[in-house]
């Protein structure tokens, strides 16, 4: 448990990071919390040769609200769990992962934007991002750019973050007052990662029919996964027992998971329906909509 | 003479635990706490195949790291005479490092020897091994047909290692036979690991005179000495085995490891410290294991359900070499108590284990030898029986129950229960846990199709090992002793051959010597694990401390105040035979005015004995008469979810008799900590291999250990029947709720399963297995 010897850089600055990034190329790494990175060098899967931490940059540290939810580069799990607005009905989604992400010491450490970066197939913000309709702030040769979620999220492990850029930070689009969301997580254990997982966020229109819902599960392919199916069905529909059961199943449908020590293909396919539906009916219930 | 009238008794106080605020505050002491100058790390090569022939061993990159000193290898070992172990029972050896070729994954292939953790590491990593893979034997079934030969090192040129079997066959068959009733299951008790928080480790150094001093975490240190002399033919008084604080056993510390034998080679050949401590895959990986055997349970009854005859049938996975750390002449343990609380006319019991491409172990896990593998046997039995008989399994149980007045009560396998009262037991639990009331909501949940279940286990162990006539290791009968000082101004140390690793000896111990001396817990100080001080004893494991260190020092601590006695006479200016002991003081028969108090007697001893001899102090080695066999009567209840398979510890109650108890608070910790375990056991522990032989939990990823979130609320309640042999009546706890939950934990979710037509369920009782069950069930309900 001893990792390969490495090279380390302290960060004063988000410009200074992105100058070490640059100049030091491929085999440098951005540390965040390190609650991902650090395990994977100890165990010597991964080997990067110089570490560039952004611990001590105090203006990647912060979460604001401005209309858009933003958080920058070292926002901690730890801190999303104890905002103020974190009770509010249209950052459910958001409550909800805050609280289920890894386990309390973890989130002490581990950050958001960190965990988009590593974009583990079973991490619960990449899928809560994709339902969220989230966007990344990406530093890069050119400057800063966004990027929208669902092409941020490349594949296992892999982002849109080039060789020697960086991610600022992660912007969640502000939920109108018809809107909630669930996230709903079956782990082993506190600080396993999801065996499923279903992040939902709807909208409502004023008659009560669906404007948009977002729909996406964790553990369920090699990526996080949109349920473009279940989105599509819920649209411009009133929500029904009937239709939540379809959106299930749609879900189920999609969802392409591996059997592990968590469980068979058939049973987290399974999970997958049940888990979406559960979070469809939560997010309608705390919209006083009864399914 | 004594102005002190208010002495109070220790017995049965929950006094807090002496040992506590030394590890609250972080300033315990363990094996990698310690530094030395001078000192060298060493890290293990591990092989990456479970079964390969070496082709050869490069270690010239290796040498050149920086920072690396040294690497040995299995042939440097053999050279030196010490390529092999014997292993504690002494029906197997072990390799040190491979010779020739490697018999599982993981398994030791040279050890690397640096100035830096790290060092020792990357010269770890740059050892060149080349491997030629051979087939892979990956469960006891395939190891039985003999198709691939796995230890043509033995004489015998097989993969059975032996067959062992107690009670009379052809009695039980015909009595099976002759049943009205009759069920029989398979049941597995997975392959699971005691994983302590602090791994094994060790520091090796030998001082100028060539001394070898070795701390080291083990629960045994005196059979540590005894077994390094053996091994390395060091003579016994040139080691000093030093077992410091212990991050948790729970068995995995009982046996000698090849790590030990190199760190010591190590530090011998270099001349410096060598310091070794295992990683966490190390431990999960290569370190005695528990259980894993495979069990063909078998029971008849008549239709009234009494029981007419058990017969169990075990095939039993050991990995790679013998390495279970059973009594010489048990090879599978204690498996004899399988017919646990209830009065079966005729039983037979065997036992078959294989040798497969897997870690090597068997250890007792939290339980005396095989115990918890027996109880679990004959307790889900039961209610597999009730169920085909349609009757509760409360009341099964009761109809078969030992009575109380049947004890001492010999067991148709060959043991004396000592004492009991199982009626009363359930009773206490039932009444507790309102099993009236839950059967009642249970019904109606039924009606609503929703799953609940209840399950019960009154189990019975056998722990205290044990009588010489029967128990030793590697010779050595297993006995324990205690020591005891009592110093002038009336504190003392106490000593004993045991050794704590959480169990709160420093406190019990104190508890025990202060109640027979009329003394203060908070001034006996108590000192275990250094083999030059403490007198020699089998260490702690099995539930052995209470019932044999425990018996030593209780009547030490007799000899003691005999001793006292004499020097209280002489105080009270009366005949020894005019002294009594009374309210914790001597007094003058039948003048309770005339007394003087332990302390008094104390300071005498050391300033105005008269004619006695000074001092005070006693030892006293302790070869108990019988075993110990402490009962049980656990509930659980919970609630089973359909659609995703979850199992909810809705309630679990624990009603333990473990005879005597002498600090209930540590009781009650002890009963909660190893039902922690056996709720880990029964949901989410199995070292799982792949059918090539690669291990898939190497740490707690994957190995999972419940935390406090997860963790069901523990209710606990006692009886207490005190054991007869035993000088305080005091059985032994640490393991009964490992021993008995699990198969309460099963019988509960068979149970919330048991509509469906659901008779049984292996552990470990995944979310995936319940929700398959349930789904297959209900296939099958719908094709009839
Ligand atoms: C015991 C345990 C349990 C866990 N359980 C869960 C769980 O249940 N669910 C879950 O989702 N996660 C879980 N995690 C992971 C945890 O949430 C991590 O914190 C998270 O995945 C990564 O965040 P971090 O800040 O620690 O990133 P780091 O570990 O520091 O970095 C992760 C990767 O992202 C890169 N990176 C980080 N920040 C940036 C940036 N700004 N720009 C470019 N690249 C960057 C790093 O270079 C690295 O490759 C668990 C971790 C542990 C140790």
């Amino acid at each position: 448990m001893i990792p390969a010897a490495f090279d380390y850089r302290r960060a004063g600055s988000a410009d200074d990071a992105f100058a070490q990034l640059q100049k030091l190329g491929g085999d440098a790494r951005v540390l965040a919390g390190g609650q991902s990175l650090i395990p994977a060098m100890r165990f010597r899967l991964a080997r990067p040769s110089v570490l560039v931490d952004i611990n001590g940059v105090a203006e990647l540290d912060y979460i604001t609200m401005n209309g858009a939810l933003t958080l920058g580069a070292i926002a901690r799990d730890s801190a999303v769990e104890r905002a103020s607005w974190i009770g509010e009905r249209g950052w459910s989604l958001i409550h909800d992962v805050s609280r289920v992400v890894a386990d309390p010491v973890v989130r002490q450490m581990g950050t958001v934007v960190g965990s988009l970066c590593h974009n583990d197939p079973s991490g619960d913000w990449p899928a809560v991002a994709l339902a969220a309709r989230a966007e990344m702030v990406v530093r890069g040769k050119d400057g800063q750019r966004t990027v929208p979620i669902d092409q941020f999220l490349v594949d296992s492990f892999t982002t849109a973050v080039q060789e020697g850029e960086m991610a600022l930070a992660v912007r969640f689009p502000a939920p109108d007052d018809r809107t909630a969301g669930s996230y709903q997580k079956v782990e082993r254990k506190v600080g396993d990662y999801a065996t499923a997982a279903a992040a939902v966020q709807v909208s409502l229109n004023a008659d009560g029919t669906v404007r948009g819902a977002g729909i996406a599960l964790s553990s369920a392919g090699p990526c996080a996964v949109r349920v473009t199916d279940a989105e599509a069905l819920l649209k411009g529909q009133t929500p029904t027992a009937d239709l939540i059961r379809a959106a299930g199943e749609a879900a189920a449908k999609q969802s392409d998971p591996q059997a592990d020590l968590r469980g068979s293909v058939e049973y987290k396919k399974n999970l997958a329906g049940v888990l979406v539906s559960r979070g469809l009916r939560q997010a309608l219930a705390r919209l006083g909509v009864q399914s | 003479m004594s102005t002190d009238t208010t002495i109070k008794g220790s017995l049965g106080v929950p006094m807090k635990r002496k040992e506590d605020p030394r590890f609250i505050q972080g300033k315990g002491n363990y094996v990698d706490d310690l530094s030395f100058p001078g000192m060298l790390y060493m890290a293990l090569v591990r092989s990456p195949y479970p079964h390969a022939e070496i082709a050869g061993i490069d270690i010239s990159e290796a040498m050149k790291v920086p920072g690396v000193v040294a690497v040995i290898t299995g042939k440097d070992l053999e050279a030196a005479g010490l390529g092999w172990l014997p292993t504690f029972h002494g029906l197997d050896k072990q390799m040190v490092l491979a010779i020739g070729k490697v018999l599982f994954q993981y398994q030791e292939v040279a050890a690397v020897f640096a100035e830096s953790r790290g060092a020792a590491a990357d010269g770890a990593e740059a050892v060149q091994v080349d491997y030629n893979p051979l087939p892979v034997v990956a469960d006891p079934f395939t190891s039985k047909k003999d198709e691939v030969l796995l230890r043509p090192d033995r004489e015998a040129k097989t993969n059975h290692i032996y067959h062992w079997e107690v009670g009379d066959r052809d009695r039980t068959d015909q009595a099976l036979q002759a049943s009205e009733k009759r069920i029989r299951q398979r049941m597995w008790f997975p392959r699971c690991h005691p994983a302590p928080l602090e791994p094994c480790g060790c520091v090796a150094q030998f001082d100028k005179m060539g001394r070898l001093h070795f701390h080291v975490t083990s629960q045994a240190p005196h059979v540590y000495r005894t077994a390094v002399s053996l091994v390395t033919g060091i003579p016994e008084d040139k080691i000093h085995v030093i077992s410091p604080d212990i991050g948790g056993g729970f068995g995995n510390k009982v046996p000698v490891y090849p790590g030990y034998v190199c760190a010591i080679v190590g530090a011998l050949k270099i001349g410096r410290p060598v310091k070794w401590i295992e990683s966490r895959t190390e431990n999960l990986t290569s370190t005695g294991f528990a259980r894993d055997y495979h069990m063909d349970v078998e029971i008849g009854a008549k239709a009234d359900g009494t029981v007419t005859a058990l017969k169990v049938s075990t095939t039993a996975d050991h990995g790679a070499f013998d390495a279970a750390a059973d009594p010489s002449k048990y090879p599978a343990g204690m498996f004899g108590i399988v017919t646990g609380s209830y009065t079966f006319p005729t039983a037979h019991a065997e036992v078959d284990a294989f040798f497969t491409n897997k870690a090597p172990g068997g250890i007792a896990y939290r339980c005396s030898f095989r115990v918890t593998e027996a109880s679990f046997a004959i307790e889900r039995g039961m209610d597999i029986l009730a169920d085909e008989l349609g009757m509760d399994p409360v009341e099964l149980r009761r109809k078969n129950f030992v009575k109380k007045e049947q004890f001492p009560f010999p067991s148709v396998l060959g043991f004396t229960y000592d004492s009991g009262d199982y009626h009363k037991t359930l009773e206490v639990a039932l009444e507790k846990i309102g099993y009236q009331a839950l059967l009642k909501e249970q019904a109606e949940k039924r009606a609503k199709g929703e799953l609940m279940g209840i399950g019960i286990s009154t189990f019975t162990e056998v722990v205290g090992a044990g009588p010489s006539k029967h128990f030793d290791i590697l010779g050595i009968k297993m006995f324990d002793s205690a020591e005891i000082r009592i110093h002038p101004t009336g504190s003392g140390i106490v000593r004993t051959g045991a050794k704590s690793q959480g169990q709160g000896h420093e406190t019990t111990w104190a508890q025990i010597v202060a109640e027979e001396l009329g003394l203060d817990p908070q001034n006996i100080l108590v000192e275990e694990g250094d083999t030059d001080t403490a007198p020699y004893g089998l260490g702690t494991y099995a539930s052995r401390s209470t019932p044999t260190a425990g018996a030593a020092l209780a009547m030490a601590a007799r000899r003691v105040r005999e001793r006292a006695r004499k020097i209280a006479a002489h105080l009270l200016e009366v005949g020894e035979g005019d002294v009594e002991w009374k309210d914790y003081k001597f007094q003058v028969k039948g003048v309770p005015a005339k007394s003087v108090t332990m302390k008094e007697v104390a300071f005498a001893a050391y300033t105005n004995m008269g004619q006695n001899e000074p001092g005070l102090e006693a030892t006293q080695y302790y070869d108990p008469p019988n075993m110990t066999f402490p009962h049980g009567a656990y509930i659980a209840v919970v609630d089973v979810d359909r659609d995703t398979g979850e199992v909810k510890v809705r309630r679990f109650l624990a009603v333990d008799d473990c005879g005597t108890i002498i600090n209930p608070m540590i009781v009650e910790g002890q009963v909660h900590g190893g039902l922690t375990e056996g709720f880990a056991i029964a949901f989410m522990q199995e070292i799982q291999y792949d059918k090539d032989g690669n291990n898939l939990n190497t740490n707690f990823t994957d190995y999972l250990v419940p935390t406090s979130l997860e963790t069901p609320h523990w209710e606990t309640a006692h009886t207490v029947t005190p054991s007869p042999h035993h000088p305080i009546g005091a059985k032994g706890v640490g393991e009964s709720p490992n021993v008995g939950s699990p198969a309460a934990f099963v019988n509960a979710v068979v149970d919330a399963l048991s509509p469906l037509g659901v008779r049984h369920i292996e552990m470990p009782v995944t979310r995936d297995k319940v929700w398959r069950a349930i789904r297959d069930a209900e296939a099958k309900k719908g094709q009839s």
